[in-house]
């Protein structure tokens, strides 16, 4: 076990996983500030998991599940691809993903950043509760699918069903959609929604024009049973 | 002329497709299966005779201890009692009704569990083992309530809706529901039904993981199933990683679903007791992960039949809101009995027929966010009847355990139920009463 | 629910070294699915008179060698039609533990249907000029070994390890399922109406083995195939017959072919170079393939054919 110093190194090569993740969790707050790498992920899942400091994490490598999943405050960078459910219901902080990250990215996230700067697969984005994603590639099918609230940006384009049973969350979209989900509508953009957009897109390392962007967000229809609109149940 | 009813078109029916015709949307409503089922009332113990001494009740000891979760958690779940209370959300009950649970069950020295909405600091505090649920729609769902909590509940389905995601009607989505859930209140709450993140047990086992990772291995995973394909399930859940195994049979409540859900899905408890406890000895892992059973428990007599055909523990939903006064005619005001009638009328039917949990408009104060409703359950008076109904059920229990001769609850085995019913005798894999047959038992055939 | 791995070898080095690649791929997907595994290997295919026939035995001290000469015996005998009598099919058996492969012309017998008859135990698991099947119940890591996995070669393979869901842990019921000559089948997922597909191939004359949801979309591809559609074709009408959820890899003595449904739950991760395509249920089980960092990585999308030529 590194002891504990400006740049700590961990090796999943070496270290169980459960060591390097308990690692993680009990030296959190003298952890603070600190910059630790992760070397040889090897696909694994669940490295760097439920962390709860101000920690900087870079992992060298391609990830499995759940990377980053239940994140508070820590910075973590994956220099690779990420597995299904990267920052999965992450509350605060930033996930920086260099390659793709593959389906249910964010899923259900509160609150913090995920960036992502290949591709995200489909469901990018589903459940999600607050906090923001940025996709510098494409989506896949059903992103943001019952998104409850954030904002999901996608800079190149998406595939069907983007925004089903969308509640308050909100995308934006720079590319073309293969289709609108259930109750998912395109709306004019707002002085606010290019502010917001663009220091997300700053804050991600793009830069892209917030005025090639168009809004989607739920038509609401579906808010309550109603049985003269004919709604799908 | 006499009138006839018919039996296909009864009142009820026509009440349904009135209602139907009327409204245009499908009934909701609460609790479980109305309908008659072949339940735990069909089997009885053979307790003690010539061959079998019983124990002395009061004097003898029948030992109630029970623990889930011992196979991989550094910290399983100890009780004192199989009797646990089920999840229920705060959404669908109000704050006060989850305070008094955790109230009763710390007395009893058994664990209650958080619901589709997430964790209210109330129930954690009165609460001394709460179990938290992590459900498809992952409403609350957060990392600081996962580390607080002293088990986890993967539920992949419910008894009363298996295949159905939870519903809180937009009555009840209060301010401050509607934060804890992230919607906008007022609105009709319909999750998902399949979890956001992985599909099937092999994915499963990697989310499994990634929990236990959080929690450092300290806390036990059990998984939740409504009962269907039960004897399959209960082996996926295990090879996926579960700890305990948690199934929900059809008579299951719920505060809000569908009533063809209700009515038209999953097994009863009776039948899927019995699988499980044989999916179980299947994978040679009993005595390794424990199963708890629940949905229609109502009795000490359903918590002995349950142990004796191989859970580990029940869970008991309905039957701890009916202690604290559901389908009761008053509620009671500094321990005065105040007449209820008035609302139950206002919802159309009478105390003992009530299933309206899904109205908000819950007649003593239970399922309800209504500020003038909820004050008709006190937390201190709602936990003192929950904990006397407990006591019963775990007085009742010993009873039959000591008449069988057991001094340990968990000593219960299929063989001291016999059934009434060849239904039952079928479903519990027991004899009918008064001959050898178990239908369908071809092992000892010739 | 189960792992699946694939791997087509674009280069010699590759195909020479290919159950070598393959086995860590394979053990590593144990883990979503502990109770049994299966690999279909293709190799050039023989000529066109010789079939291979892989067979299995549950008898781990199978007399393979006693099977020949009872087999021998058989044909010869006059309980065959006097055509056939003239002509004793000459064939050899390689053995391998539990497995073996007998490789002859046999012009038209039906080989299978030889064995089913007189030695009901032994199970044949596929037929073809390329394609050669191991599959036997237990730990995969422990069938790897056993079969020596690590020593095969060949131009492409799939595996399967599985996680029983509904029906039982036997080896007729893993996976490869093959249908016909030379194509297999490996499924994640689980099927929704797989009875009715099963009653109406039946129907269509088609027999089936197992109760396994997997069996039926394999012969379903495979009648599809022979009434003379494309696998393309076969699986476009796929899309629209089958119900649920399902991620299957499929190969033919020439080409692999991975598909996703339309809700696309399964994982899938393909990882292509110029040396090889490789395909698994997670990226882990790929991690230790040559560059795999600069490999082409990517998740097929729902319905659409993603296929590789040999």
């Amino acid at each position: 076990m590194a002891s504990v110093e400006e740049d700590i190194v961990m090796d999943l090569a070496r270290q169980s996983l459960r060591d390097v993740n308990r690692f993680l969790h009990e030296n959190g707050s003298s952890l603070s500030g600190k910059h630790v790498r992760i070397l040889n992920p090897a696909g694994n899942h669940s490295v760097a998991v439920g962390l709860n400091e101000t920690m900087t994490v870079q992992i060298d490598g391609h990830v499995g599940y759940y990377a980053a999943g239940m994140n508070r405050l820590s910075t973590v960078t994956i220099a690779g691809n990420a597995g299904c459910g990267v920052a999965e219901n992450m509350m605060s902080g930033t996930v920086h993903v260099r390659g793709n990250a593959s389906t249910c990215a964010g899923a259900s996230a509160h609150g913090g950043q995920l960036f992502i700067d290949g591709n995200a697969a489909s469901r990018c984005g589903i459940s999600l509760k607050g906090g923001d994603i940025v996709v510098g590639g494409d989506v896949s099918t059903l992103s943001g699918f019952m998104a409850q609230a954030g904002r999901i940006v996608i800079c190149g384009d998406a595939g069907p069903g983007l925004g089903d049973s969308l509640y308050e969350a909100v995308i934006y979209l720079r590319g073309e959609h293969r289709g609108l989900g259930a109750d998912a509508c395109e709306e004019p953009m707002s002085d606010e929604d290019y502010d917001l957009l663009q220091k997300l897109l700053v804050a991600a390392g793009t830069n892209y024009d917030p005025q090639q962007f168009k809004r989607i967000a739920s038509a609401r229809t579906l808010y309550h049973w109603n049985a003269d609109r004919d709604q799908e149940y | 002329m006499t009138e006839e009813e018919s039996a296909s078109y009864n009142r009820t029916v026509l009440s349904y497709i009135q209602l139907a015709a009327e409204r245009g949307v499908y009934d909701i409503r609460g609790l479980g299966a109305k309908r008659h089922l072949p339940s735990f009332d069909d089997l009885v113990f053979l307790t003690a005779s010539a061959s079998r001494y019983p124990l002395e009740g009061y004097r003898e000891k029948c030992d109630t201890k029970t623990i889930l979760g011992s196979l991989r958690a550094t910290q399983p779940i100890e009780l004192e009692i199989p009797i646990t209370i089920a999840g229920m959300s705060f959404g669908a009950l109000s704050a006060n009704a989850k305070e008094a649970i955790g109230r009763a069950a710390t007395n009893m020295g058994t664990s209650t569990t958080t619901g589709d909405g997430g964790m209210t600091p109330e129930e954690r505090e009165s609460s001394k083992t709460l179990i938290y649920q992590c459900l498809p729609s992952r409403y609350g769902f957060n990392p600081a309530d996962v580390l607080r909590a002293d088990g986890i509940e993967i539920v992949i389905g419910q008894g009363a809706k298996p295949g159905g995601g939870g519903m809180l009607l937009g009555q009840k989505i209060s301010d401050r529901v509607a934060e804890m859930r992230t919607l906008p209140a007022g609105i009709d709450q319909r999750s998902a039904c399949r979890h956001p993140d992985w599909t099937g047990p092999d994915d499963l086992a990697i989310k499994i993981d990634e929990l236990r990772e959080i929690t450092d291995w300290q806390i036990p995973i059990y998984v939740k199933i409504g009962a269907t394909r039960v004897k399959e399930d209960v082996k996926l859940a295990v090879k996926a990683g579960a700890d305990v195994v948690v199934v929900d049979g059809m008579q299951g409540g719920t505060a809000a679903t569908q009533q063809v859900f209700i009515e038209h899905t999953g097994i009863p408890t009776l039948p899927a007791v019995r699988l499980a406890a044989e999916a179980l000895d299947d994978l040679n892992v009993v005595g390794e992960v424990q199963l708890v059973v629940s949905g229609g428990i109502r009795s000490g007599a359903d918590v002995a039949k349950a142990l004796a055909l191989g859970a580990d523990a029940v869970a008991i939903g309905q039957g701890a809101l009916m202690a604290m006064g559901c389908n009761s005619a008053h509620w009671v005001h500094n321990e005065k009995l105040v007449d209820a009638t008035p609302e139950y009328e206002s919802l159309g039917i009478s105390p003992g027929f009530c299933h309206h949990c899904q109205s908000g408009r819950c007649p003593v104060g239970i399922t309800t966010q209504d500020a003038d409703l909820t004050t008709r359950l006190s937390p201190e008076w709602g936990a003192r009847r929950l904990k006397n109904y407990l006591q019963v059920m775990t007085m009742e229990l010993t009873t039959l355990a000591r008449a069988c001769g057991k001094s340990n609850v968990h000593h219960l085995e299929p063989e001291d139920l016999v059934a009434l019913t060849v239904e039952a005798a079928a479903m519990a894999k027991v004899p009918l009463a008064g001959t050898d047959w178990i239908p369908g038992d071809r092992s000892n055939e010739k | 629910m189960c792992g699946i791995v694939g791997l087509l070898g674009k280069t010699a080095e590759i195909r020479e070294s290919l159950g070598g690649r393959l086995t860590p791929m394979f053990t590593c997907m144990a883990a979503r699915g502990p109770d049994s595994g299966g690999l279909a290997v293709f190799n050039r295919p023989l000529d066109d008179s010789i079939r291979r026939y892989s067979v299995y035995s549950p008898d781990r001290n199978q007399d393979w060698d006693g099977l020949g000469q009872l087999l021998r015996n058989h044909l010869s005998s006059d309980s065959l039609s006097t055509d056939k009598a003239s002509k004793i099919p000459d064939f050899q058996i390689r053995a391998i533990e539990n497995h073996a492969t007998i490789i002859g012309n046999f012009d038209t017998l039906d080989l299978t249907e030889e064995i089913s008859r007189f030695c009901p135990a032994l199970h044949v698991l596929s037929v073809g000029r390329s394609i050669e099947v191991y599959k036997d119940a237990g730990e995969p890591a422990e069938i790897a070994r056993r079969f020596r996995f690590d020593s095969l070669s060949g131009t492409h393979c799939v595996g399967h390890t599985r996680m029983a869901t509904e029906s039982a842990v036997t080896p007729a019921h893993s996976h490869p399922f093959t249908g016909g000559e030379d194509f297999c089948l490996v499924h994640n997922g689980s099927l929704s109406n797989p009875y009715m597909l099963r009653r109406k191939l039946e129907r269509e004359g088609l027999q089936f083995e197992t109760d396994n949801d997997t069996e039926a979309a394999c012969r379903y591809i495979q009648w599809k195939l022979d009434i003379g559609a494309t696998l393309e074709e076969a699986l476009h009408q796929a899309f629209v017959e089958l119900d649920g959820f399902y991620t299957f890899l499929m190969a033919t003595h020439n080409q692999l072919t991975l598909v996703r449904d339309a809700f696309a739950c399964k994982p899938a991760v393909v990882a292509e170079t110029e040396d090889y395509v490789a395909v698994a249920s997670e990226f882990r089980s790929l991690a230790h393939l040559p560059n795999v960092s600069d490999a082409n990585i990517f998740e097929p999308e729902p319905e659409e054919i993603y296929s590789w030529p040999v």
